[in-house]
């Protein structure tokens, strides 16, 4: 397929809508996730959502994908019930109990996957399309009920906004204000659920996670505020959904679900390494300005100790005398005439008044503010 | 003239996992006093904050706060948790934060507007820190953060706070704003319950105090309770080499 057919072609349209809406609500419910400090709940709500894909079909013998996802969601929900439950009830942390339910709902999911292909149903072929995902069985209805459900959520994320804040930020402190924690709690995990099990027929159960914390942890890198991480992480998913539908279309062989995540990925890398305030990059460029200026002050500083015991403060001296000084060298000394703080004439050195009154106030200015 | 009770505990147990953390306590707390409350580590004094405030549940007892169970008197109460219990590096800034006090006026879903964040910037000024309203909160110092905190519990203009360790990991100048702005609060009437770790500036900085050791020990003016006895009682150690060096 060529890419003159990616805005041309009816069925990618769709597709593409399809991932880029999906991208888009598991960016802004993902960020909640990354902020409860719940990044692999996602991972165990998607695997636990398996069996309930299954016996949705059992019951029913149908594969009308509505029907399978409403048996994805019971059975996802009754995951987190059960994690819930256990780290309530008994003395498991939550990591052991995330891992518990995974493990076993997931297992019992690929049983009853294996017991289904063995069925002389003709019917049955294609339940395995919910492990890895594939965004090419997306028609218009399923696309449809992404947008509903992205437009619910996002009006409850906006009807409920200071509730969300309050709980993620202090739960005891939203307790004592007389909020019921335990229904903010329930409704920001409902709509979690949600996201990943509408997910699931593009992305699959086991890549599902990724899509709710890849865009969250990149959008986190770019901003301080919890509004703006939203938005950002909802427009970073939506990107990876439309970037990896156009990869995977125009390559032959590449299913689109692992190459959202890929691209996905990308944008967490990118953001690790070039966001401005936290990202890996600025911070080290950050730290060897840092260390270079203070070994420019501790060279202009050993210059001042030289003039001050002179009355004449501009009088030269010569560059010899820095040897010495463990932080010369003659960059720095290029560097000290460039800020004007000295000037160089031949082989000796003299301090301008701007030297000598940054060296005299180095140490005072640098106190920082309480 | 009997001053009134501001918060009375009667009966109070608290357990985690079969281990009772605070037994049988019978506490009352008149009405504006500034009150610390002291016990070593594991006494039970965070819990007993907690369990008056409803975060915990107590497996007996019970808690009135001018006479009236907790969730009827919830707006005269402010809580200032442990500065360790949030995520400071949560993506929002000081004056947000300190907004966080007006939500439970706010009640569900309605959003703050102008009054609120007046109230909250008035609050950030009283606790010198207005100039940092909207530095993103990882970026504050601990004592910067314990002020934040304070800030948004004097923002429930509540009668009753309740603080736990609001001295922990600040600096001297921190330490001093914060009591003057507790003995303000007292000189306005409030009652102030505050756990506290360093005894020997109980007689400068509290007039109320309560010795817990998983027991109820004693609660009284320090004047007259703050001793040798209760101390040993409390610590169970000879304290009166410890307080006097």
């Amino acid at each position: 397929m060529e890419l003159t057919d990616f805005f041309t072609d009816y069925t990618l349209r769709t597709i593409t809508l399809g991932t880029a809406v999906l991208g888009a609500i598991c960016g802004m419910l993902g960020s909640f996730a990354v902020l409860r400090k719940q990044s692999l709940l996602g991972d165990a709500i998607s695997h636990a959502a398996l069996p309930g894909i299954a016996i949705a079909f059992l019951i029913t013998g149908a594969k009308d994908s509505n029907v399978l996802l409403l048996g994805a969601l019971v059975s996802g929900l009754i995951g987190v019930f059960w994690i819930k439950g256990i780290v309530s009830k008994t003395h498991l942390k939550t990591d052991t109990a995330l891992g518990l339910i995974l493990s076993l709902f997931f297992g019992f999911g690929m049983l009853l996957l294996t017991f289904i292909q063995k069925q002389p149903n003709a019917n049955q072929a294609g339940l395995d399309k919910y492990l890895f995902g594939q965004a090419a069985t997306l028609v218009e209805s399923d696309v449809t009920l992404m947008i509903i459900v992205t437009a619910i959520s996002l009006v409850v994320i906006l009807l409920f906004w200071k509730e969300f804040k309050l709980l993620l930020f202090d739960k005891n402190y939203a307790m004592t204000l007389g909020f019921n924690t335990k229904f903010i709690d329930g409704l920001i995990s409902f709509f979690i659920v949600l996201a990943i099990v509408i997910g699931l027929q593009t992305v699959g159960v086991v890549l599902m996670s990724a899509m709710l914390l890849a865009p969250a942890a990149a959008a986190r890198q770019w901003t301080n505020s919890l509004g703006v991480m939203v938005i950002l992480a909802a427009i970073f998913g939506a990107f990876s959904g439309v970037f990896g539908t156009a990869i995977s279309a125009t390559q032959s062989n590449l299913s689109t679900g692992p190459v959202i995540v890929l691209v996905a990925a990308v944008f967490v890398v990118i953001s690790f390494v070039f966001s401005p305030e936290r990202g890996i990059l600025f911070k080290q460029i950050r730290l060897i300005k840092n260390r270079r200026d203070l070994e420019l002050q501790k060279t202009l500083y050993f210059m001042y100790d030289i003039v001050r015991k002179h009355d004449d403060i501009s009088r030269p001296h010569a560059i010899k005398i820095l040897n010495n000084f463990q932080g010369f060298t003659k960059g720095t000394l290029g560097k000290l005439v460039e800020k004007d703080w000295i000037t160089i004439a031949g082989d000796s050195w003299s301090m301008t008044g701007e030297g000598f009154h940054t060296a005299a106030n180095l140490y005072n200015t640098n106190i920082p503010e309480s | 003239m009997e001053p009134n009770i501001a918060v009375a505990v009667d009966d109070l147990t608290v357990a985690y996992n079969y281990k009772p953390v605070l037994w049988d306590i019978d506490l009352s707390i008149p009405e504006g006093v500034l009150m610390a409350i002291v016990g070593p580590n594991g006494a039970g004094k965070s819990t007993l904050i907690k369990a008056i405030l409803g975060i915990i549940d107590p497996i007996a007892g019970s808690v009135a706060i001018y006479g009236k169970p907790y969730k009827k008197q919830r707006d005269k109460v402010a809580y200032v948790p442990q500065k360790g219990s949030v995520d400071w590096d949560f993506p929002t800034t000081a004056l947000d934060v300190v907004m966080m006090g007006t939500y439970g006026a706010l009640g569900w879903i309605k959003r703050p507007g102008a009054s609120q964040k007046k109230q909250a910037l008035e609050a950030l000024e009283k606790v010198g820190m207005l100039a940092f309203k909207n530095r993103q909160i990882s970026q504050l110092s601990g004592g910067q953060q314990q002020r934040v905190f304070l800030a948004r519990a004097l923002v429930q203009n509540a009668a009753i706070y309740f603080m736990d360790e609001p001295f922990q990991g600040v600096d001297a100048t921190t330490e001093i704003a914060i009591i003057n702005i507790l003995k303000e609060l007292r000189k306005a009437g409030k009652t102030v319950i505050v756990v506290h770790h360093d005894l020997q500036t109980v007689p400068e900085y509290f007039d109320w105090v309560t010795f817990l050791n998983v027991k109820h020990i004693a609660t009284g003016p320090v004047k007259d309770i703050f001793n040798d006895d209760n101390l040993t009682k409390t610590y169970g150690i000879n304290y009166k080499v410890a307080v006097q060096q």
